[in-house]
């Protein structure tokens, strides 16, 4: 029985930062599969016929609930992890993640609901719902990342039982321009995920010929925000934390330095960013390719684990807070026990195997591209 | 902590998490049962290759897909709302409850919505075995879903394989086994699921014989209803089986939730179980032995006693016992167990002022004193008793845990006699004949929701004020926010609830009457 005991022999801060690396590749694959939600800003701008706008939709309908589920199963293994987030950021930044959970309930139904007979609501409250989704999740799930950064206002109590210290509920972060312009950038590249999967999805050349110019009008306002916020990012003092005593206190150029630290991640970022323009550049510029979503997909998985990555390993506190720094949440101070981490890593061995099914299934569902036909032959049509 | 609670935000913040898990499992328990009826019935055209089978099972698919979204819509918020309206609940019990919330994402949503998407959408895409597969495993994996979450429900009624730990004053996991395998979480997850089964049974064949009454579809809803109807008579039998098994659990982990729901202010030994009365609105006076708090009851003497203990002579104590101790019986009364309580949280805040004043010696002293047996056994596992001052606020609200008991169990029966009634029609070849058989299976769709309702109402408010039983109470569970926020929130999901589910009713019912139309889907509207 003792060699089946894995998990076991490793340290604590060797599980917190393995647990930590878990929910940055699950918030990466999150961001990536956010290309529903960009799709859905962009039903009306590719989709100009009814049956295009189907097409689209039906697109983005096969796919949704991937992305849904990636942020319900993000949300799980934060709270299973790092209660303490769990219980600071959402007890305390009420509105902001009540905003995003409204957005998510309206998408869920807008799909299967969006064209059945009976629907009173009508098809185009639905396809508003999809909108208000996309354009809301992104925006306000990057602005909320962005405190993970900047900080939030917030105080912890000796039971660790968290105060928000705004009556605003977290919407003051809208304040802070660097968390906006991570907010912003979600957003266009969310809408350059959607173009190129569309792109990718869907056989039908107009939709294609307006989805190239939407990846290129939407690079441009991306690249600036992005670039803003990397370059803020890794120039700005942040905080950090001595491992013994557990105190707060405020590095110059903390961001930096962890890449610095971290040269792997630093190799994982600028491949990401490498392959986000290479993904761009193939579906603005290359007439006949469709294949832009994977290198922008594989692009943004890379990018955005890294600068998860700098925001919580190398004694960084991940969760700053601006209030009362040493309230200030790090892997360490709000992670689970080592009795649970150890139990949840090895359910976390499941993983490759769920990412392995739904690649094929993926695969064996995308053999055929969507197109008109298809929406006519299908009996499950949105 | 405690002259800070703000009873107001408690009781909307319960509003809100109420009206989101009831609206919640108005879809749950459809998903969680006709998920397995199409893949018996996709097994079948499988099997025998009859197209009419396969016509059929894409029937239901549709309905179920409507139902399956607003149950996604409704289930998100329940998972953020243990972080939003309850953040130090999260914080205390986050490193049990999180767990299985994180295992069910990772191995239950994943499976459902990866092949949901082929179920629906790779009929012409993928082998038939394949799309049998899928179909299998959407319904392994919505069930699979429903089993982390009542694992944790399970935690909550009866807390086991934790300690608390007064340095992260939180508990913590020191025995996975003893959650996931808790008799209580599996107790009720099986009764959960098999209710569920039926519940969806009850639906196929109330849908089918309105199409029987119509005339219509003759041929899928006689072939929908053989299905449901087995399947349906096999689970209420292990529903009421289940049920059981969860009487006896609540007896041994929540007696007042036990005395509550059967009304019973006073223990007694052979106590009689009330199969069904109409309570009085008289105050009751809880010194007094005999109440006048039943205009008219029907009692079966000496059940209660076996149906908690099994045993028909067993002591089974009343709402009065468990408040003010009986001491032939070993109760202790409220009153020294808030007091124990209180001297547990005195003790964790004289650990945790010492730790601040960085008083290592008393610190360590008080750790040692507060991880004792004795003082575990004695005093923390009566923690939660000392946030409470008025112990009438343990009682939970008698005539509705009485109603909705017996109302769940009435149903529960009523069922099981509906489908041998169903299954003795369909060996005797008569189930077109019978409109009055028909009216009554139609009729029978919301009597299943109504018990299904029921039986999470005596659940959940049969376990308040308790968060975690016996050691927090909601009071101090809530999160720090203003009442006015979760007034506003609350509002939000009555309208967006509302109007979505009436939606969704209208479109299920506008799909059951456009029928199983292979025509290449919906229409505009």
């Amino acid at each position: 029985m003792e060699d089946l005991k894995m998990f076991e022999s490793f340290s604590y801060l060797f599980l917190q930062q393995y647990w930590w690396t878990i929910i940055s590749l699950l918030g990466s694959l999150l961001v990536f599969l956010m290309f529903v939600q960009g799709g859905q800003t962009l039903i009306y701008t590719l989709g100009e016929t009814e049956e295009e706008k189907t097409m689209i939709i039906n697109s983005l309908g096969r796919k949704w609930e991937l992305t849904f589920t990636t942020l319900v199963t993000f949300g799980g293994a934060f709270f299973a992890s790092f209660p303490l987030f769990y219980s600071t950021s959402f007890g305390g930044a009420y509105w902001v993640w009540m905003t995003i959970l409204f957005s998510f309930v309206i998408q869920a139904v807008s799909y299967e609901y969006r064209r059945k007979p009976g629907n009173f609501l009508g098809a185009r409250t639905f396809e508003i719902f999809l909108m208000i989704n996309g354009f809301l999740g992104t925006i306000l799930i990057g602005t909320a990342v962005g405190t993970f950064y900047n900080g939030a206002m917030f105080s912890i109590d000796q039971m660790h039982f968290s105060k928000w210290e705004t009556p605003y509920g977290g919407l003051e972060a809208i304040l802070t321009f660097h968390n906006v312009a991570l907010g912003v950038s979600v957003y266009f590249l969310s809408r350059i995920l959607g173009a190129l999967y569309l792109m990718n999805s869907i056989n039908d050349n107009n939709i294609r010929q307006r989805a190239k110019t939407q990846v290129w009008y939407n690079a441009i306002p991306f690249l600036i925000f992005f670039l803003y916020f990397l370059i803020t990012l890794l120039l700005k003092d942040s905080f950090s934390y001595d491992r013994e005593s557990g105190f707060v206190y405020i590095e110059p150029y903390k961001y930096l330095h962890n890449l610095i630290h971290m040269p792997v991640v630093l190799v994982f970022l600028l491949s990401g960013i490498v392959l986000v323009l290479c993904g761009i550049w193939k579906g603005a510029f290359k007439s006949t390719s469709i294949s832009g979503i994977w290198f922008a997909g594989s692009g943004t998985i890379l990018t955005v684990f890294s600068l998860f990555l700098i925001a919580g390993l190398n004694h960084t506190a991940f969760y700053p807070s601006v209030a009362d720094p040493q309230s200030s949440l790090t892997i360490e101070n709000a992670s689970s026990s080592k009795f649970t981490l150890t139990i949840m890593s090895y359910v976390s061995l499941l993983v490759p195997f769920v990412l392995a099914y739904i690649w094929y299934a993926w695969k064996s569902m995308d053999n055929r591209k969507i197109d008109a036909q298809d929406m006519k032959e299908n009996t499950h049509v949105y | 902590m405690i002259e800070n609670i703000n009873v107001s935000l408690v009781d909307w913040s319960r509003a809100q998490f109420a009206l989101t898990a009831m609206y919640h499992w108005i879809f749950v328990p459809l998903t969680l049962g006709i998920t397995f009826i199409m893949a018996i019935m996709e097994s079948i055209y499988l099997k025998t290759g009859n197209p009419e089978w396969k016509k059929i099972t894409k029937f239901w698919m549709k309905l179920f897909g409507i139902n399956f979204a607003i149950g996604v819509a409704t289930g998100i918020i329940l998972e953020f709302e243990f972080g939003t309206n309850w953040s130090n609940y999260s914080w205390f019990v986050g490193d049990i409850f999180g767990a299985p919330l994180a295992i069910e994402g990772i191995m239950a949503f994943f499976l459902e919505t990866t092949f949901i998407a082929v179920m629906f959408f790779g009929w012409e895409k993928v082998g038939k075995g394949f799309h049998l597969l899928s179909t299998w495993l959407v319904a392994i994996g919505s069930n699979l879903s429903a089993l982390w979450i009542l694992v944790a429900n399970g935690w909550m009624q009866d807390p086991r394989g934790m300690e608390f730990n007064p340095v992260t004053a939180r508990n913590e996991m020191v025995n996975f086994l003893d959650v996931a395998l808790s008799p209580t979480a599996i107790n009720k997850f099986l009764h959960t699921l098999y209710s569920s089964y039926l519940l969806s049974a009850v639906f196929v064949i109330g849908v089918a014989s309105w199409y029987l009454l119509k005339k219509r579809e003759v041929v899928l809803a006689r072939k929908s209803i053989l299905v449901a109807a087995i399947f349906g008579l096999l689970t209420s039998l292990f529903t009421i089986s289940t049920g059981d098994g969860s009487a006896r659990r609540i007896a041994k982990v929540q007696p007042m939730k036990l005395a509550s729901l059967e009304g019973l202010y006073h223990g007694r030994e052979h106590a009689n179980l009330i199969a069904w009365g109409f309570m009085s609105n008289k105050p009751v006076d809880m010194d007094k032995q005999e109440q006048k708090d039943f205009y008219y009851k029907i009692e079966i003497p000496g059940f209660l006693s076996y149906l908690a203990y099994a045993d028909w002579n067993a002591f089974v104590p009343g709402i009065h016992d468990l408040l003010q101790g009986n001491s032939k019986y070993g109760l202790m009364s409220v009153k020294e167990k808030t007091e124990r309580g209180r001297y547990a949280i005195g003790k964790l805040k004289a650990y945790k002022d010492a730790v601040d004043r960085k008083d290592n010696v008393v610190a360590e002293t008080l750790k040692s004193e507060f991880l004792s047996k004795n003082f575990k056994e004695n005093y923390f596992k009566y923690f939660g008793y000392g946030y409470i001052t008025n112990p009438d606020k343990l009682i939970p609200n008698i005539p509705l845990m009485f109603y909705s008991f017996h109302i769940m169990v009435v149903l529960g029966f009523y069922f099981l006699l509906f489908f041998i009634l169903i299954i003795y029609l369909i060996l005797r070849k008569k189930t077109i004949e019978n409109k009055w058989i028909l009216r009554i299976a139609i009729w029978s769709i919301p009597l299943a929701y109504v018990a299904s309702q029921c039986g999470w109402i005596v659940a959940e408010v049969g376990r308040q004020p308790w968060v975690i039983q016996d050691l927090m109470p909601a009071m101090i569970a809530v999160s720090h926010i203003s009442t006015g926020a979760v007034q506003v929130t609350f509002w939000l999901f009555v309208v967006i609830f509302t109007t979505l589910l009436i939606a969704e009713l209208k479109i299920m019912f506008k799909q059951i009457e456009v029928g199983p139309k292979e025509d290449g889907g919906p229409k505009n509207v």
